[in-house]
């Protein structure tokens, strides 16, 4: 492959990549508005408590005990579905790097790209351990 | 108030704020958490919390505009993402670790800090000059467009920037910001590269940076649905709006004032927090 080629093959794949985040966003906020329309209805007419820090309950700290309790359709729930959609996109998007990387046969930066990968998921499935 | 008008109000406050962080090219995060904690008076912990996510919201929904433009040095970005990404995890166990009004202090002074460096003018780096070394068997240095055709620039201080990144990494898991003005300062002053490499770049950085903190805040109960909810939502609308109006070009004087607010907030957060009422 000649050098433009492989740059205009670059580009092609970054686009891909810009396109993956756009779309993540988009879904996630939707997800959000629909968990927030859920909410607002169910609790719109309480007092809010937001103010003082007590610190959200287990089931909505732990990417399963969110899972569960958005099947439940509780408002509170889908929004942080919805967040945690919004925070794997970036992620999605470094794993897909990995092969961006693979397929210049660059492997310093695949070595690179998959420390950093590593301490995504880490953050995600193991910030309890911190 | 209920918890209807709370929201409203929050989510116009939230899409005040992404659309001057659009407008003014200084991204809306950073007045996120003094506008909760300051004016909705929202514990800092919150605050962060909320503003991290938004961060990643508005750097990910921009990143596909920017790859289309076609500046972002991947290599650069990913390289430097090992520096932020491991900062950032650092900075969100000292949040968890150091008091609210500590957070605040730092929070002000990073303020202040944010102001000055994006009040002061930017002199574009000169793309002669050598590389150094690392850079080179990195393979970061990359060409961009000019007025006189394709440039090639080449990266200097490489161990440098990344020093200077893993300090912007902390500062974002601490504060739940971008901190896009020390990522721009390290690429800039630090490794010579060109602005719209360096602006586009950061961007591109600041989503990742974030979600490496993003599981720490989830796990200790920082992230709460009600006030994400109108946060992400309106930074969101008002950073879409924000483009929309004006098309990379940011009014000098609306900059001015935005920088001059962020001083003021800054001044605010260090008194509070000093005071101890945040």
């Amino acid at each position: 492959m000649s050098t433009t080629d492989q740059r205009l093959d670059e580009k092609r794949f970054e686009q891909l990549l810009g396109n993956l985040l756009r779309i993540g966003v988009l879904l996630a906020a939707f997800v959000v508005l629909l968990g927030g329309v859920l909410y607002l209805i169910r609790h719109g007419e309480e007092l809010p408590d937001g103010k003082v820090f007590h610190g959200e309950p287990p089931e909505l700290r732990k990417p399963s005990g969110i899972v569960k309790n958005a099947m439940h359709f509780r408002g509170r729930g889908i929004i942080q579905l919805g967040l945690l959609l919004l925070v794997a996109t970036p992620v999605a998007r470094v794993a897909f790097s990995v092969f961006g990387f693979l397929r210049e046969r660059d492997y310093t930066y695949v070595v690179l790209t998959l420390i950093v990968l590593a301490v995504l998921l880490f953050s995600l499935f193991f910030g309890e351990s911190l | 108030m209920n918890v209807l008008e709370f929201t409203l109000l929050i989510w116009l406050g939230a899409v005040a704020a992404g659309f001057l962080g659009a407008l003014t090219g200084l991204g809306g995060g950073v007045v996120i958490v003094p506008l909760l904690a300051l004016v909705f008076g929202v514990d800092i912990r919150y605050a962060i919390g909320t503003s991290l996510v938004s961060v990643i919201a508005t750097s990910s929904g921009a990143a596909a505009a920017y790859v289309k433009e076609g500046f972002t040095n991947i290599r650069i970005g990913m390289f430097l993402e090992l520096a932020t990404t491991f900062g950032a995890l650092g900075g969100a166990f000292l949040a968890t670790h150091i008091s609210g009004s500590s957070v605040a202090i730092v929070f002000g002074v990073v303020l202040l800090a944010s102001a000055y460096l994006s009040g002061r003018r930017r002199s574009e780096p000169s793309l002669s000059g050598q590389s150094d070394a690392l850079a080179v068997r990195l393979r970061l240095n990359g060409t961009v467009p000019t007025p006189d055709g394709l440039q090639s620039y080449h990266v200097r201080h490489t161990v440098l920037g990344f020093g200077i990144m893993v300090v912007a990494g902390v500062l974002s898991g601490l504060l739940g910001i971008g901190s896009g003005a020390f990522k721009v300062l390290a690429m800039d002053q630090a490794m010579r590269i060109p602005f719209k490499v360096s602006t586009t770049t950061s961007n591109f950085m600041i989503g990742v940076t974030a979600a490496a903190s993003a599981g720490i805040y989830l796990d200790r109960g920082y992230i709460d649905p009600g006030l994400v909810m109108p946060v992400l939502l309106g930074v969101l609308l008002g950073a879409l709006l924000g483009a929309r109006v004006l098309r990379g070009a940011h009014p000098q004087s609306l900059r001015i004032v935005f920088i001059c607010v962020i001083a003021v907030l800054g001044i605010e957060m260090i008194y509070k927090g000093l005071t101890g009422k945040l």
